[in-house]
C-alpha cells in the first residue's frame, strides 16, 4: 500500500541549463512555473509537476490555449519507483494543434490530488475511473464514486498488488462427453 | 437538493461549472467558434443537475416540493440502450429534467489483461473493446507500440491499414445508421444497414479470417497480405454502396416522421463539446471542423484527398447526416488506396519484431528460432511512454502505453471515445421529451464495450 | 339427411409431443445483447441470414414475453445479478443459449471482472463456440436446441 522506501530516490544529474522546448505555447507556460520539468518523450511534450501546482498549471494551460482535456489516467509504479502513483493528464489545443501531457507523481500515503473538473468538466468520468481503478482521490470532484466496478467492490483492480483474479483452467479433469 | 438560491443570486452566478470565474478562461479571442460562452443563462446548481452529479438511488422526492418528478431507470437490459447502458432519468411529466448514465455493466478488465499479454498478443485484446470498429483499435495500439520501438512500417502496410480502417469506418457507420433508424421506428433501415455491412464483413472475413475481432493489424505491419482478387471485392463495394446510400436518402430524407424526430432533438453546442472532451461526429455536428486524420495525421492519411463534413445545428439529424457524408468520404479514400496500392512487404522486415515468412522456417534454423521466440516470449520494447490517437468512427481513440523494457506493457490505457462522449448525454437530454431519449442515445452511437472496456 | 362421419384430416399424437412441437416452432428470444456477440445476433436476425426462417425472429424486448435467452457476450460481475433477474422474469418453459467464448467460459478474459462462464449464474442448454460465433454458428445452436427439445432430450424447466 505504501511507497517503497527501499528504492533510492533517483538523483538525476542537475543539468546546467533547464531543458525547455522550442519557443511557443508550452515554453511560455514553463517559464511561468519554475518547478515544472519538461522533457520530450518520443517527440511528445511531457511536463512533470507536483500535485500542489497541478491546478495552477492546468488553469494557466487552459488560459494559454489548451481548451480540451482529452484523457485522465494513472500508472502504478509499484516496486519500481519510490513515489508509487503517477497521474497522467493529456491536454489538447485544437487551435494550435498541440498536445501536452502532464505527469503528476503521487505518493501512496496521501493519494490525493486536486480535481480538474472545475476547469474541464469532461474530467469527471476520467477521474472517477482513476479513483475506481487506483484509489486516487480527487479533491473537489463533484461526484467521486465508483464508475466501472460495482459500488460494493473492494480493492482497486488496476493496482499492481491487486491480483488478476484469474481462475485456473483445468482441462484434464473434464469428464468425457459422449 | 434544497436550493435556497434566490432569483438575484441565480442571475449573478456564473453559468459555467464551479470554480471558473466569469468567462475569464474562455475569453479566448483566437478561436473562431464564436463566443466562448454557453448560449443560455442558467445557475450553477441547474447545470450540476444537468450533469447528473446530484442524482442518487435513494433520491429524496419530498425535498423537491414537486410531486410531478419521478426517477425512471432505463436499462441495463433495454433494447434501445445499445448494449448495457443504464440511465437514471428524472422525469417531470413527459419531460426529462436530469439524466445520469450508469456504466460498468460490461467492464471486462481489459487494461489489466493487457498487462498479462505480450505486445504481439495485445491486438487480440484491444480489438474486442470497440467491437464495431475493431481495426481502428488495433491500428491505434500498433501505432503506439511502433512509436516506442521507433520503427516505420512499409508503404504497403500503411496503405492496407488505411484501406481496412476506412472500410471499417463505413461498416461501423452503417450499423450506426441501422440502429438509429430502428430506434426511431424506421425498421427498414435496420435491414438495409446490416445488408450492406455484410458485404464489407465478407471482405474482412476473406482478408483476416474473421468477421469481427480480426487481430489483423499488428505491431510491425499487418498479419497477412490482401487475398487474391481483392480488387474485385473492393470494387464491388465501391460500386454497390453509393446507389444504396441514395436509397437511404430516399427512405429518410423525404420522410416527415424521420425529419420531425431528428431535427432540433438532442442539441449540443460546440463549447460544451470541447469542454467535455467530446469528439467525433458529435463534435463535428456542432460545426467544429476537427478530425484527427487532418490535425494529427497517421499512416500516411495526409496524402489522401478527403473532406471533413461538418454540421451546424448539433442535433440528431446533423449527426446522422455527417455519418452518411463520412461514408461517402471514406469510399473516396478506399478508392484512392486501391488505386495507389504499392507493391512490397506488408509487414516490417525486422526479425526481432515480426515473425519470418512461413517458407523460411523450413529452410533456416535462425528463422525457426526467431519464430519461436516471438510467439513465446515476444519482443522487448524499450522503456518509455507514449500516447497515440487515431480518429475512430466515434471520435478520438487514444492508446497510452508505458513500457518498462519488458515484453509486456507495464500499463496500457485506452482513451475510449464512447466513454467521454457519454458525458454529453445529460446535456443533450436535459429538458427534452422522454420519447427523444432513444433518438439521442442512438445518434451518439456509443459502443458499451468501448465505454466499459 | 346428412350422415355424421369422422373427419378425414385427423391427426393423432401425444399431448406431450404436440406441446413440444408448439414450443419449438415459435420460440421467442429475449434481446440480451451484451457485447460483440450481440452484433452477430443482430446480423443473424437481419437481412442475409434471416432468422425468421426458423420462426425465431420475434426478439422480445421484455423478458416476460420471451422463452429463450441468448446470452450474447461477456458477463461482468456487475451484470451477473441483472442477468439472473432477467432469467427469473422469463415465464416457464425457458431455455438459455450461451453464445460465444466469453459467455461460455470467460473466453480470453480470465480476470477479476468477468464471470467465468454464465452457467455459474443460470442453467445453460446450448453452448455456441466462437469469438464471436458467426450467424451460421448461432443458427446451428438454435436448431440444435430445437432438435433437443423435440426429441425430449431437454426437459422444460419448471
Amino acid at each position: 500500500m505504501t511507497d517503497d522506501p527501499s528504492i533510492p530516490e533517483t538523483e538525476a544529474p542537475e543539468p546546467a541549463v533547464r531543458p525547455l522546448p522550442e519557443p511557443g505555447l508550452i515554453r511560455d507556460l514553463l517559464e511561468q512555473f519554475e518547478m515544472a520539468e519538461w522533457h520530450s518523450s518520443s517527440g511528445q511534450d511531457v511536463v512533470v509537476l507536483g500535485a500542489d501546482t497541478l491546478l495552477e498549471f492546468a488553469a494557466a494551460a487552459k488560459k494559454g490555449g489548451f481548451e480540451s482535456l482529452v484523457d485522465v489516467t494513472a500508472v502504478d509504479w509499484f516496486r519500481k519507483r519510490r513515489v508509487r502513483f503517477e497521474l497522467v493528464v493529456n491536454l489538447l489545443s485544437m487551435q494550435h494543434r498541440l498536445r501536452l501531457r502532464l505527469l503528476v507523481p503521487i505518493g501512496a500515503d496521501a493519494a490525493t490530488v486536486p480535481s480538474l473538473c472545475s476547469l474541464w468538466p469532461g474530467a469527471n468520468y476520467g477521474e472517477r475511473e482513476v479513483y475506481d481503478m487506483f484509489g486516487i482521490e480527487f479533491e473537489g470532484h463533484p461526484d467521486l464514486s465508483r464508475i466501472l466496478m460495482p459500488d460494493d467492490w473492494e480493492g482497486f483492480p488496476l493496482r499492481k498488488d491487486f491480483a488478476v483474479g484469474s481462475v485456473p483452467v483445468q482441462f484434464k479433469a473434464a469428464h468425457k462427453v459422449d | 437538493m434544497a436550493d435556497e438560491t434566490t432569483v438575484e443570486e441565480i442571475e449573478t452566478l456564473d453559468l459555467w461549472v464551479s470554480g471558473t470565474e466569469e468567462s475569464e478562461i474562455w475569453e479566448d479571442s483566437s478561436t473562431d467558434e464564436g463566443a466562448q460562452r454557453m448560449g443560455w443563462d442558467e445557475s450553477e446548481a441547474e447545470l450540476r443537475e444537468q450533469l447528473g452529479t446530484v442524482i442518487d438511488d435513494d433520491y429524496d422526492l419530498d425535498g423537491l416540493n414537486d410531486d410531478e418528478r419521478m426517477i425512471v431507470n432505463m436499462g441495463p437490459q433495454h433494447p434501445s440502450t445499445h448494449g448495457v447502458l443504464r440511465l437514471q432519468i428524472e422525469l417531470e411529466g413527459e419531460v426529462v429534467r436530469r439524466t445520469k448514465p450508469v456504466i460498468g455493466y460490461l467492464h471486462t478488465g481489459m487494461e489489466k489483461t493487457a498487462e498479462q499479454l505480450t505486445f504481439l498478443q495485445g491486438p487480440t485484446n484491444v480489438t474486442r473493446m470497440d467491437y464495431l470498429s475493431p481495426l481502428n483499435n488495433e491500428l491505434c495500439y500498433s501505432l503506439a507500440v511502433e512509436k516506442l520501438l521507433s520503427v516505420e512500417v512499409p508503404e504497403r502496410a500503411k496503405t492496407i491499414r488505411v484501406l481496412m480502417t476506412e472500410l471499417n469506418r463505413i461498416s461501423s457507420h452503417l450499423v450506426a445508421l441501422a440502429t438509429n433508424g430502428m430506434d426511431i421506428g424506421a425498421l427498414s433501415m435496420m435491414i438495409y444497414g446490416i445488408r450492406e455491412r455484410e458485404m464489407i464483413l465478407a471482405f474482412f472475413e476473406k482478408t483476416t479470417g474473421l468477421r469481427m475481432n480480426h487481430n489483423y493489424i499488428r505491431p510491425g505491419g499487418v498479419a497477412a497480405d490482401l487475398p487474391p482478387g481483392w480488387r474485385q471485392d473492393v470494387q464491388e463495394i465501391l460500386d454497390t454502396l453509393p446507389p444504396r446510400l441514395e436509397q437511404y436518402d430516399d427512405l429518410l430524407e423525404n420522410n416527415p416522421i424521420w425529419v420531425g424526430r431528428t431535427k432540433g432533438v438532442g442539441v449540443i453546442t460546440s463549447e460544451e463539446c470541447i469542454a467535455y472532451g467530446i469528439t467525433g461526429p458529435t463534435l463535428r455536428s456542432t460545426g467544429v471542423e476537427w478530425d484527427l486524420r487532418k490535425a494529427f495525421p497517421y499512416s500516411g492519411i495526409e496524402t489522401y484527398e478527403f473532406a471533413v463534413p461538418v454540421g451546424g445545428a448539433g442535433d440528431v439529424y446533423d449527426r446522422y447526416r455527417i455519418r452518411v457524408r463520412e461514408i461517402h468520404e471514406s469510399l473516396g479514400i478506399v478508392k484512392q488506396a486501391m488505386d495507389r496500392m504499392p507493391s512490397g512487404d506488408y509487414r516490417l522486415d525486422d526479425r526481432k519484431v515480426t515473425p519470418p515468412p512461413r517458407a523460411r522456417i523450413d529452410q533456416s534454423m535462425e528463422a525457426l528460432i526467431h519464430h519461436f521466440k516471438i510467439f513465446t516470449e515476444g519482443f522487448k520494447v524499450p522503456p518509455g511512454e507514449t500516447y497515440v490517437a487515431v480518429e475512430s468512427p466515434r471520435g478520438e481513440l487514444g492508446c497510452y502505453i508505458v513500457s518498462d523494457g519488458e515484453a509486456k506493457p507495464w500499463r496500457m490505457h485506452t482513451r475510449a471515445p464512447s466513454f467521454y462522449n457519454l458525458q454529453s448525454l445529460p446535456i443533450m437530454m436535459a429538458d427534452s421529451l422522454v420519447a427523444d431519449t432513444v433518438a439521442t442515445i442512438a445518434s451518439l452511437d456509443p459502443v458499451m464495450g468501448d465505454v466499459d472496456r | 339427411m346428412a350422415r355424421l362421419s369422422a373427419p378425414t384430416n385427423l391427426l393423432t399424437s401425444t399431448i406431450d409431443k404436440a406441446a413440444r412441437w408448439a414450443q419449438t416452432q415459435s420460440m421467442w428470444p429475449a434481446t440480451f445483447g451484451l457485447a460483440c456477440c450481440a452484433i452477430e445476433m443482430m446480423a443473424t436476425g437481419a437481412a442475409h441470414n434471416d432468422l425468421s426462417r426458423f420462426g425465431m425472429e420475434v426478439f422480445r424486448a421484455s423478458p416476460r414475453q420471451a422463452d429463450l435467452m441468448i446470452v450474447a457476450g461477456r458477463v461482468s460481475q456487475k451484470m451477473a445479478p441483472v442477468l439472473r433477474q432477467v432469467y427469473d422474469q422469463m415465464p416457464d418453459p425457458k431455455w438459455v443459449i450461451s453464445m460465444g467464448a466469453c459467455a461460455s467460459s470467460g473466453g480470453m478474459f480470465n480476470n477479476y471482472a468477468l464471470v467465468q462462464g454464465v452457467d455459474q449464474v443460470v442453467p445453460v442448454d446450448i453452448y455456441v463456440p466462437g469469438c464471436p460465433p458467426g450467424p451460421q454458428s448461432l443458427m446451428h445452436g438454435i436448431l440444435t436446441l430445437q432438435a433437443k427439445i423435440m426429441s425430449g432430450e431437454i426437459h422444460a424447466r419448471t
